[in-house]
C-alpha cells in the first residue's frame, strides 16, 4: 500500500508537471503567432507535437507482460482510472457535436447529456465493483465463467466487436475530419495519419500504454473545451463560470425568439419578410420536383438550356459582374442527372421548410404544433435517454477499464471520479450552445452585411455547409433566417466567436484529435483483446505462451485498424446514429446477461445464450427495418425511432434471461460461489482462489 | 465457501441501497422529463426547471448517487468485516 500511494503521488506530479507543460506550450506558440508565424503551420506545429507526444508515452510504457498489457498490472488510482476513462468515453461526437445537436435542437437534444452521464450511476450500482472482484480480463471472460460453456463468451465476442467496430468507424471519420480540416491534407491521408498514432500508442503498450496517453489526452481535450467558453462567457455575462452565468443569458435568448417570431416588432417583420420568400422559394422547388417527376430527362435539359440562354443574354447585355456571376455559379451547380437534381431539389425544399418556420424556442421541451407530435418527442426523448445509459452501463471499453485499479473500494471510487471529469464537460456544452446562440441572435442578428464578423466570412470559405449567410430579402441587414450554422461549427469556431487568437483555435482542434483518438484507442483494444484472449486464448489454444498471447494481439490489433480505416474511407451513413446505434447494440446483448449474471443466482447458461441472442437480434432487426439507409422503410413500432432500438431489444434481453433461466436446471454450485465470490469484496477462503 | 448469515445481510443491505438510490435516479431522469412541460413556469438559477434539471440537476444528482454509493459501500464493508484490508 505504501508502495501504491507513493506510486500516486509520483503520478500527481508528474502529470501536474505535465498539464504546466501544456500550458506553457500554448502561450509559446501564441508567442509564435504575434511574431507573424502563419496559422498553417501553427495547426501543423500544434497537431504533430501532440501526437508525438502521445506516440512517445505509448513507446515508454512498452510491456510484454500479460497483466500490464491487458489489465495495466491492476494498479491505476482510481483518480487517474476516472481520468482515462473520461477521455475513453467522450468521443468525437461529445467534444464536437454535442453543442452543435444542443444548439440546433434545444432542449430535446439534452437527451444525450443525461444519457451520456446518468449511466454511470448504472455502472456505479451494478457492474463495475463486482467486475472488478470478479478481476480477469475481458468482459466476455465474465460471460464465460459466469455461464460456462464456449457459447456465451462467443456471443460476448461477437457483440464487443460489433458495437465496438460501429463505434471506431465514427472515431476515425471524426479524426479524418479534423485532421483534413486544419492541416489541409486530404481526407484519406488523415485517416492514415490519425491511425498511425492511435496504433503507436497502443501497439506496444496495451492497456497500460492507452491508459497514460487517455489521462494526457483528457487534460488536452477538457482544457482546450474550457478556455474559449469560458473566454465567451466573461464576454457576455462578465462572469467565468459558464454553467452559472448562463441562466440569465438563456432568458436574454428566450426574449430575443419571442421578438424575431413576432411580427408586430421591427425585426420580426424582417424576418416574417425572409420567411415568406422562403416559403415562396420552397413552393417554387416543389413544383420544379413535380415537373421533374413527371418530365424526367426532358425537364431537366430543357432547364439546363435556359440557364445556358440567360448566361450568354446577360453576358451579351455586358450585364453587371455580379449578376453574371450569379447565374454561371447557378449553371454550374445544376445537377447532373435526374437522380440528383431529385435529391438536390429534395434536400432545398427540406432547409428552406425549416428555415421558414418560426424559431423554436431553446428551453422549451417537445416543442410541436400539436398534442400528438410533442407526445411523440417526449417518448423518443425518454427511449433515447434509456438506451444511451444502458448503453453507457454496457460497452466493454468502458466497462474493461475498471478491471484495472487496485480494489474493488478504488473501483466504485473510480466510478465517482469518471463522471466528476465527464460532467465538467457535459455540464458546460449545454452553456456553449446557449452562449453561441445569443451571439449569433444579438451581434450577427440585425448587423450589417457590409461589416460582417470575421468568423463568419473565415467559415463561409471553408464550408458552406457550416456557415452560409446570404441577404435574401436585399435590404443589407441579416436576418436569422438568412443565417444557416452547421451543428459542429459550435465547437470549431468558438474561439474566433469569442474573439480569440487562433492558437486557441488549434488548441480546439487538438482538444477534437485527443477525443477521438482516446476513445478510439480503446474501442480497437477491445477489440483485439477480444479476439486475442477471448477467441485464441481460451478457446483455441489454452496452453499458449505469453509472448505468443502478445504477438497475436499485436497483430490483430493491426488488423482491426487496417479494416476500420478501409470502412471509414467508404464514408458509410451518419456518425450521430452509429454511435447512438453502439448503444442501443451494447444495451440489449451485455447489459440483462451481464447485472442478471451479478444479482440472480439462478440465472444459467441457457437463459443468458436465449437473452443474448433474442435481445440483440431484435435491437438489430428493428434498426435494419427501419433505418433508411438499409431501404426497408417498415412502418416504426409505436413511434420509436431506430436510434433507440434498444427499447425493445433490453426488455427482450431481460425477459430471454429469466425464461431461459427458470426453465432450464439451475446453475452448479461452483458457478453460485463464483456468484457469492463477485458479490463480497472479501471472503473468509478468497485467498488462493483468484481465478476461475 | 458459503456466505455466511453476516454476508447475507451485508448483501441485503447492498441491495436496500442500490434500490433506493435508483428509484431516486429513475426520478430525477425519467419522472421530471415525463413532466417536463408542465414544469416549465418554475425557475432555478434563472432557468426553467426541467431545463435546469436535464443541463445540470440531474448530473448533479447523479453525481451525488454514486459519491454516496462509493462512500457508504466503504463503510458498509467495514462494518461487516467484508473489506478488502490495506
Amino acid at each position: 500500500m505504501a508502495g501504491q500511494s507513493q506510486f500516486s503521488s509520483q503520478l500527481k506530479r508528474y502529470y501536474s508537471l505535465y498539464t504546466g507543460g501544456v500550458i506553457g506550450f500554448v502561450v509559446l506558440l501564441s508567442i509564435l503567432e504575434q511574431m507573424g508565424v502563419p496559422n498553417q503551420t501553427l495547426g501543423y506545429i500544434f497537431l504533430g507535437v501532440t501526437v508525438a507526444m502521445y506516440a512517445g508515452i505509448g513507446i515508454l510504457s512498452k510491456t510484454s507482460d500479460v497483466s500490464e498489457y491487458y489489465v495495466a498490472g491492476r494498479r491505476i488510482p482510481a483518480l487517474f482510472n476516472g481520468m482515462a476513462t473520461a477521455a475513453d468515453w467522450m468521443s468525437a461526437a461529445s467534444f464536437i457535436g454535442l453543442a452543435g445537436t444542443l444548439y440546433i435542437t434545444g432542449y430535446d437534444g439534452l437527451a444525450f447529456v443525461m444519457g451520456w452521464t446518468g449511466g454511470y450511476c448504472l455502472v456505479a450500482l451494478f457492474l463495475a465493483p463486482y467486475l472488478r472482484k470478479f478481476g480477469q480480463y475481458t468482459v466476455p471472460d465474465f460471460l464465460g465463467a459466469r455461464y460456462g460453456g464456449d457459447g456465451p463468451r462467443m456471443i460476448g465476442v461477437f457483440a464487443a466487436i460489433l458495437c465496438s467496430f460501429t463505434y471506431v468507424i465514427a472515431q476515425i471519420y471524426g479524426l479524418g475530419l479534423i485532421v483534413s480540416r486544419f492541416t489541409g491534407l486530404d481526407f484519406g491521408v488523415g485517416v492514415f495519419v490519425g491511425l498511425g498514432s492511435i496504433l503507436f500508442c497502443s501497439f506496444l503498450g496495451g492497456m497500460r500504454a492507452v491508459t497514460w496517453t487517455q489521462v494526457s489526452q483528457y487534460v488536452i481535450l477538457i482544457v482546450a473545451y474550457m478556455i474559449p467558453v469560458i473566454w465567451l462567457s466573461v464576454k457576455h455575462t462578465g462572469n467565468p463560470v459558464p454553467q452559472i452565468a448562463y441562466g440569465y443569458v438563456l432568458q436574454q435568448v428566450t426574449a430575443r425568439e419571442q421578438v424575431l417570431n413576432d411580427a408586430n416588432t421591427p425585426d420580426g417583420a424582417r424576418e416574417a419578410e425572409v420567411r415568406g420568400i422562403l416559403k415562396q422559394r420552397q413552393t417554387e422547388t416543389e413544383t420544379r420536383l413535380g415537373a421533374l417527376e413527371a418530365g424526367g430527362e426532358a425537364y431537366l435539359t430543357a432547364e439546363r438550356a435556359r440557364l445556358e440562354a440567360r448566361l450568354s443574354a446577360l453576358r451579351k447585355q455586358q450585364a453587371a459582374e455580379a449578376e453574371v456571376d450569379l447565374a454561371a455559379r447557378e449553371l454550374h451547380a445544376f445537377p447532373r442527372d435526374v437522380a440528383a437534381a431529385h435529391n438536390a431539389w429534395r434536400a432545398e425544399v427540406e432547409a428552406d421548410r425549416l428555415k421558414s418556420a418560426p424559431i423554436a424556442a431553446h428551453a422549451e421541451p417537445y416543442a410541436g404544433p400539436d398534442e400528438a407530435t410533442r407526445d411523440n418527442k417526449r417518448k423518443n426523448f425518454l427511449a433515447l435517454v434509456f438506451c444511451l445509459m444502458v448503453g453507457t452501463a454496457a460497452l466493454p471499453h468502458i466497462l474493461m477499464r475498471f478491471y484495472t485499479t487496485t480494489s474493488v473500494k478504488e473501483a466504485r471510487l473510480s466510478v465517482f471520479w469518471s463522471l466528476l471529469f465527464i460532467s465538467l464537460l457535459y455540464l458546460t456544452a449545454p452553456a456553449l450552445a446557449v452562449l453561441a446562440k445569443y451571439d449569433v441572435y444579438t451581434l450577427l442578428v440585425g448587423s450589417s452585411f457590409s461589416e460582417l464578423p470575421s468568423w463568419v466570412s473565415a467559415w463561409e470559405a471553408v464550408d458552406k455547409a457550416l456557415m452560409n449567410v446570404s441577404d435574401i430579402n436585399k435590404d443589407g441587414i441579416v436576418q436569422l433566417a438568412e443565417v444557416t450554422i452547421g451543428g459542429d461549427l459550435i465547437v470549431l469556431a468558438t474561439p474566433e466567436i469569442a474573439g480569440l487568437p487562433y492558437v486557441v483555435t488549434a488548441l480546439v482542434a487538438a482538444g477534437g484529435l485527443a477525443a477521438a483518438l482516446s476513445t478510439a484507442d480503446g474501442l480497437m483494444l477491445t477489440i483485439a483483446n477480444a479476439l486475442s484472449h477471448d477467441v485464441y486464448y481460451k478457446m483455441i489454444n489454452p496452453k499458449a505462451p505469453t509472448g505468443r498471447r502478445l504477438a497475436i494481439s499485436k497483430g490483430l490489433l493491426l488488423l482491426v485498424a487496417v479494416c476500420a480505416a478501409y470502412v471509414t474511407s467508404l464514408k458509410p451513413g451518419d456518425i450521430l446514429f452509429m454511435v447512438g446505434a453502439a448503444f442501443s447494440l451494447a444495451g440489449s446483448a451485455f447489459f440483462p446477461a451481464l447485472v442478471l449474471g451479478i444479482f440472480w443466482k439462478r440465472a444459467n447458461k441457457s437463459g443468458a445464450i436465449v437473452g443474448m441472442v433474442s435481445g440483440l437480434s431484435v435491437c438489430m432487426i428493428y434498426m435494419y427495418i427501419t433505418y433508411p439507409f438499409f431501404g426497408v422503410n417498415a412502418p416504426l413500432w409505436w413511434d420509436i425511432n431506430p436510434i433507440s432500438a434498444g427499447i425493445f431489444g433490453i426488455p427482450v434481453g431481460f425477459a430471454g434471461v429469466i425464461l431461459g433461466s427458470v426453465l432450464s436446471r439451475p446453475p452448479t454450485a461452483k458457478v453460485q460461489a463464483l456468484v457469492d465470490y463477485v458479490r463480497y469484496p472479501n471472503m473468509a477462503g478468497d485467498e488462493g482462489r483468484g481465478a476461475f | 465457501m458459503q456466505a455466511s448469515e453476516r454476508h447475507r445481510r451485508y448483501w441485503r443491505d447492498n441491495l436496500r441501497m442500490t434500490g433506493v438510490l435508483l428509484a431516486i435516479w429513475f426520478l430525477a431522469t425519467f419522472g421530471v422529463s415525463w413532466f417536463a412541460r408542465d414544469l416549465q413556469t418554475l425557475t432555478v438559477l434563472g432557468f426553467p426547471f426541467p431545463f435546469f434539471m436535464a443541463a445540470q440537476g440531474a448530473l448533479l444528482i447523479y453525481l451525488l448517487l454514486v459519491g454516496f454509493y462509493a462512500w457508504r459501500m466503504g463503510k458498509l464493508d467495514e462494518e461487516y468485516g467484508v473489506g478488502e484490508g490495506d
